[in-house]
C-alpha cells in the first residue's frame, strides 16, 4: 500500500510537535559518520571492479569545427585500449532535467572535452590524453556578454509597472547601484567521476549525481536505451552544490566505453576539467534602482540584469526570481537579458539567482538606508511585507523582522557612520543583509519497512552532506517510537523508490515527506492489529501505548515484517501562498589601508526556515553557506581568457576558496518553528539559504569599516586600494 | 619497477609504472581508496598521508620513491568500531557533511597534533621564546596549520572545535599523567 498526499494546504503533522519519542529535531551525529571519518564510505570513483579500466576525457584547445581527430598515434601508445570520440556531450545536462545533456556540434568552448581515451593503467591513460591534438578549423564567436550579438529578453522574466517612472521621479532619496558578479563554479571537493558496468545490456553505473530520477531518464536518453534497465548508484556524494544536478561528459563517456569494450570503465574528471567543462555559475551585471519616500518606504524598484549561457541552454542564472517581492515596493521594473557567448556553459551553481541577486540587493539597500539617513536595520524592518507586495499572495511564514531583531541582538549590532573606528593599519566595520530564498514542494517517494529489529528506509535520495542519512532516520525513529540507532537508511540506489534528489534545497522536506508517509502507513497498520485508532496510539521507545497498555513492537509486528511506501506530490500550494525562507546576517570586517587586505572577523546569522530537523547538520549547512559568502565577497572569480573565452585559473592555486584560516569565529542560531504549509514536516529547504545574502553583509560592512562601497565582485585587495585612493585617505 | 610499500603496517610488494604517484598507488593498485584525490596538483590535501609520521601529499609523490617507508592512511587512524580521538571529535563536532575531504583532513590533524607536541612553530606563533607545549593552543593556531586542507562543504568550524578539544584533552592527559 502507498500512502499519498498532494500538497494543497496545510498538512502538518501533530505528531512531531508532540515528540514522543524525542527524535525529531536534535543534532544527531550524522549516522554514516563512522564510514566516512574511516574511509570507508565508497565514493563514486571508489569501486575497484575486475577488469576495470581507465578513462581521461581530453580537451579541444580552441573553438571551432573538428576536420580530424588524430587518432593514429593516440591509438598506438603504450595501454591504450580504446579511443572514443562519438557521443561525448557538449556540457552536462541541466537539474531536474530528464533528456539527454546537449549534443557536441564541434567546439563549443575552449576547453570541451571531445575524446576519452581510455588504457589499462590510469598513466597510460592520462599520458595520451595530453597527447591528444586534434584539427580544429576555428570559428570566430562572442566572449564577452557585454558586446555579444545576440542577447534574448524572454518576455516571462520581464516586468514594467505602469507608472513607474513617476513614482520614481516623485520620491525624494533614490539610489542607482550597478553589482558586477564574475563567473563562478561550485568545485566541490569530489571532481565528477562515474564507473560504469555493463552485464548484457543492463547498466549499472557508479555516479557523483544528485539527482538519480532524473539523471537515470536523462542517461538512458542519451545511451538512447530504456530506463529500467540503468541502475544508478550514488550512495555518497563529494559535495555536489548544483554541479552534480545533471548527468555531465564523464557518465555518458564512460556508459559507451564500458559497452564498447565489455569491461567496467572508471572516467574521473581531472580537477581541472571539472573547473573548466562542468558547470559555471554565470557572471552578472546588476543595476539596481532604489527610490524611498521620507519615512524610508520604499516607493519604486527596478532591477536590470544581464546574465549569459552557451548557445541552446534553457537555463540563466534566476537572479531577479526572488528578490522582487521581499520588500515593501509600489512599483517594480525588472529586465532580464541573457547574452549568448561561448565561454563554458553555465548552471546551478548553489542557491542560482539568489545567492548572487540577494547580496547585490542588500548592498543596494546598504546605499539607500545611507541615503535616508536611517539605520540599515530600521530600513528593512521598515520595509519587510506580510504578503506578496506584487501578486498579494499571503506568506505562509516570513518572519524577517523576527530574524533580524533576533540576529542583531545575538550580534550586538550597533549602526554607526562609516571610519570610526581604526586598529592600527586597520579599518573596523559592521554589516549586515537579509538571507532569502524561495522554497518549493517537490515529488518524492520512499519505502519504509518495519521488523521486530527495527525500521529500514529505502529511496534514492542523496546525501551530497546534506545530512538526508540523519533526518530521514530521525523522522522515522519520531514517527515510529524507534530509538533512531534502530533505524537503518539505504540511499543514493535507482533500485529504491525515486526521490527528488538534492536540488533546490528540496531534498530534505520531500524525502522526509515521502518517509513520513510511509511510516503513518506502518502506524496504521500498528494500529489495525490492536484494534485501534492511529491517533490513539503513543509508539516510543519500540512500544506501543494504548490505552493503559504498553506492548512491544516486536510482539505485534510480523515475523517477516511490514513494509509501506509513501508518495508526496506537489499540490497547488504555489496558488495560494509563497513559501519562502529568511535570515539576517551580520559580519564585522577589517581592511587594512595599506595593503588593502580584508579579513572578516566574525559572522552571525539567524535562519528561519519552518522546523529544524536536525539542528547539528543544519548548522553545519548554515556555517556552510556564510564561508561560501566569503568566498564570494573576497576572493572567488572565474577568469576567462579574452581571446577565446577559457577559464584561466582551472586549478585550487589561483580560484581561490576559503581556507581554514580565512574563517573567524561563526555563529549560526534559527527560529525554529514549523509552517503550516510545509508538508506535514513544517520544514523548509535550508542548504542554500545562508549563501543567498552573506557577501552582501561582508561588503557593506567594508564600506562601514573603510567608507569605501567595492560593486565589483570580489573585493579584492587592487580594487580597496583604488577606492581607498578616490577616497583619499 | 619493484618495491614494497608499507601501508598501515603491512608490506605490499608491488611493480609499478615508474610514473605512478603514491596517491594512485594507494587507490589503484592497493585498493586503498579511502585516501581522496581532490586536485592532483598537491592544492588541496585530499590525498594527505603520513610518511614515517609527517603528513605529505601522496598526488605529489611517486610511488618508487617511497620504497621501503612506513606509510599510514586513514584507514590506519581506526576503524568503524574503535575510533581514534580524532575520528571521535570529527562526529561530535560534525567536522565534515560530504565526508570527501575528511581522510586529508584527519590524516593532516593526525600529524599536526605531533607537530604541535613536538613544538614546531607556525606562521601564527606568537611566543616564539616559550615551547609550545607550556601554551595554550588559539584556534587560529590550528586554524593556520589546517589550511592546507581545503573543505568545499566548509566544515571549518567543527574541525576546529574536533581538533580543539582533542589538543585540550591530550594535554589534560599528559598533566595528569606527570
Ligand atoms: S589531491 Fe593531492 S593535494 Fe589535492
Ligand atoms: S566535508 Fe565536503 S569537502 Fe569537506
Amino acid at each position: 500500500m502507498t500512502e499519498t498526499l498532494k500538497l494543497d494546504g496545510p498538512s502538518r503533522e501533530a505528531l512531531l510537535d508532540r515528540a514522543a519519542q524525542g527524535a525529531i529535531g536534535r543534532g544527531l551525529d550524522r549516522p554514516e559518520g563512522p564510514l566516512k571519518v574511516t574511509g570507508q564510505a565508497g565514493y563514486a570513483a571508489d569501486a575497484r571492479l575486475d577488469g576495470m579500466v581507465h578513462g581521461v576525457l581530453a580537451r579541444a584547445r580552441q573553438t571551432g569545427t573538428i576536420t580530424d581527430h588524430r587518432l593514429e598515434a593516440l591509438k598506438a601508445m603504450p595501454g591504450v585500449v580504446l579511443v572514443l570520440t562519438d557521443g561525448i556531450p557538449r556540457n552536462p545536462a541541466q537539474g531536474a532535467v530528464p533528456t539527454a545533456p546537449p549534443a557536441a556540434d564541434g567546439v563549443a568552448y575552449t576547453g570541451q572535452p571531445t575524446a576519452l581515451i581510455v588504457a589499462e593503467r590510469f598513466e597510460d591513460a592520462w599520458h595520451a590524453a595530453l597527447a591528444y591534438d586534434p584539427q580544429i578549423t576555428p570559428v570566430a564567436h562572442d566572449l564577452d556578454p557585454e558586446t555579444a550579438a545576440t542577447v534574448e529578453t524572454p518576455e516571462d522574466k520581464q516586468r514594467a509597472d505602469d507608472g513607474w517612472q513617476d513614482t520614481w521621479d516623485a520620491a525624494p532619496t533614490k539610489v542607482d547601484v550597478t553589482v558586477t558578479t564574475p563567473s563562478l563554479t561550485s568545485a566541490p571537493m569530489e571532481p565528477h567521476a562515474a564507473i560504469a558496468m555493463w552485464e548484457g545490456d543492463q547498466l549499472t553505473l557508479r555516479g557523483g549525481l544528485q539527482m538519480l530520477k532524473f539523471n537515470r531518464k536523462s542517461l538512458a536518453d542519451a545511451l538512447d536505451m530504456p530506463v529500467a534497465k540503468i541502475r544508478l548508484l550514488a550512495p555518497y556524494v563529494g559535495g555536489g552544490f548544483g554541479s552534480k544536478l545533471g548527468v555531465a561528459q564523464e557518465a555518458v563517456a564512460a556508459a559507451l566505453a564500458a559497452k564498447q569494450l565489455g569491461r567496467p570503465v572508471s572516467v574521473v574528471m581531472h580537477r581541472r576539467q571539472v573547473f573548466e567543462a562542468t558547470m559555471r555559475r554565470s557572471e552578472s551585471r546588476q543595476r539596481i534602482r532604489l527610490a524611498c519616500d521620507d519615512a524610508g518606504i520604499i516607493r519604486a524598484t527596478a532591477q536590470e540584469y544581464r546574465v549569459s549561457n552557451l548557445p541552446g541552454e534553457a537555463f540563466s542564472e534566476p537572479v531577479a526570481r526572488a528578490d522582487r517581492a521581499f520588500y515593501a515596493t509600489d512599483k517594480l521594473k525588472i529586465t532580464h537579458e541573457i547574452a549568448r557567448i561561448h565561454r563554458m556553459a553555465a548552471g546551478s551553481v548553489r542557491a542560482p539567482g539568489e545567492a548572487i541577486g540577494i547580496p547585490a540587493f542588500e548592498m543596494a539597500l546598504d546605499e539607500l538606508a545611507e541615503a535616508a539617513g536611517i539605520d540599515p536595520l530600521e530600513l528593512r524592518l521598515k520595509n519587510t511585507v506580510e504578503a506578496d507586495p506584487i501578486s498579494g499572495l499571503p506568506f505562509s511564514s516570513y518572519p524577517l523582522a523576527d530574524t533580524l531583531k533576533a540576529g542583531a541582538k545575538a550580534f550586538g549590532w550597533q549602526h554607526r557612520p562609516p571610519r570610526q573606528q581604526q586598529e592600527g593599519e586597520w579599518w573596523i566595520g559592521q554589516g549586515l543583509a537579509s538571507a532569502i530564498r524561495g522554497h518549493f514542494a517537490a515529488e518524492a517517494e520512499a519505502r519504509v519497512s518495519l521488523t521486530a529489529q527495527g525500521a529500514i528506509v529505502e529511496t534514492d535520495q542523496t546525501d551530497i552532506g546534506t545530512g538526508s542519512y540523519a533526518i530521514l532516520r530521525q523522522i522515522t525513529g519520531e514517527m515510529l517510537g524507534l530509538d533512531p540507532a534502530d533505524v537503518e537508511v539505504r540511499l543514493g540506489d535507482t533500485a529504491f523508490p525515486p526521490a527528488f534528489g538534492s536540488g533546490g534545497s528540496a531534498g530534505a522536506a520531500s524525502s522526509g515527506t515521502a518517509v513520513l508517509l510511509a511510516c503513518r502507513a506502518l502506524r496504521k497498520r500498528i494500529a489495525a492489529s490492536l484494534d485501534a485508532a492511529p491517533d490513539d496510539l503513543t509508539l516510543k521507545d519500540g512500544h506501543v501505548i494504548h490505552g493503559n497498555r504498553r506492548t512491544a513492537l516486536a510482539q505485534i509486528v510480523p515475523q517477516e515484517g511490514w513494509c509501506e511506501q509513501g508518495h508526496v506530490a506537489a499540490g497547488d500550494i504555489s496558488d495560494k501562498v509563497r513559501t519562502t525562507t529568511c535570515g539576517a546576517m551580520f559580519a564585522q570586517v577589517a581592511v587594512n589601508a595599506v595593503t588593502g587586505e580584508i579579513r572578516v572577523r566574525q559572522m552571525h546569522g539567524t535562519f528561519a526556515a519552518g522546523r529544524i530537523l536536525n539542528h547539528k547538520t543544519a548548522t553545519s549547512q548554515c556555517h556552510g553557506g556564510l564561508i561560501w559568502g566569503i568566498g564570494m565577497a573576497l576572493m572567488e572569480e572565474l577568469h576567462h581568457d579574452p581571446r577565446d573565452g577559457a577559464v584561466v585559473n582551472r586549478d585550487f592555486a589561483q580560484f581561490h576558496i576559503p581556507a581554514n584560516a580565512d574563517v573567524p569565529p561563526l555563529s549560526v542560531d534559527f527560529l525554529d518553528a514549523a509552517d503550516d504549509w510545509g508538508g506535514p514536516l513544517g520544514a523548509l529547504g535550508l542548504g542554500e539559504l545562508s549563501i543567498s545574502g552573506a557577501a552582501g553583509a561582508i561588503l557593506n560592512a567594508v564600506h562601514n569599516a573603510a567608507g569605501i562601497r567595492i560593486r565589483d565582485m570580489p573585493a579584492t585587495p587592487d580594487k580597496v586600494l583604488d577606492a581607498l585612493d578616490k577616497l583619499g585617505s | 619497477m619493484r618495491l614494497i610499500l608499507t601501508v598501515n603496517g603491512a608490506d605490499h610488494a608491488v611493480d609499478l609504472d615508474p610514473r605512478t604517484t603514491l596517491l594512485d598507488a594507494l587507490r589503484h593498485d592497493l585498493d586503498l581508496t579511502g585516501t581522496k584525490k581532490g586536485c592532483d596538483h598537491g592544492q588541496c590535501g585530499a590525498c594527505t598521508v603520513l610518511v614515517n609520521g609527517q603528513r605529505i601529499n601522496a598526488c605529489l609523490a611517486l610511488a618508487v620513491m617511497h620504497d621501503g617507508d612506513e606509510i599510514t592512511t586513514v584507514e590506519g587512524l581506526g576503524e568503524v568500531d574503535h575510533l581514534s580521538p580524532l575520528q571521535s571529535a570529527f562526529l561530535t563536532h560534525d567536522g565534515f557533511q560530504c565526508g570527501f575531504c575528511t581522510p586529508g583532513q584527519l590524516v593532516s590533524a593526525t600529524a599536526m597534533l605531533t607537530e604541535l607536541h613536538d613544538g614546531w612553530a607556525s606562521h601564527v606563533t606568537e611566543n616564539l621564546t616559550e615551547t609550545l607545549t607550556a601554551q595554550p593552543t588559539s584556534r587560529a593556531e590550528i586554524a593556520e596549520r589546517m589550511s592546507g586542507n581545503l573543505c568545499r562543504c566548509a566544515c571549518y568550524p567543527g574541525i576546529v572545535a574536533a581538533i580543539e578539544e582533542v589538543v585540550v584533552r591530550s594535554r589534560a592527559d599528559r598533566e595528569a599523567a606527570e
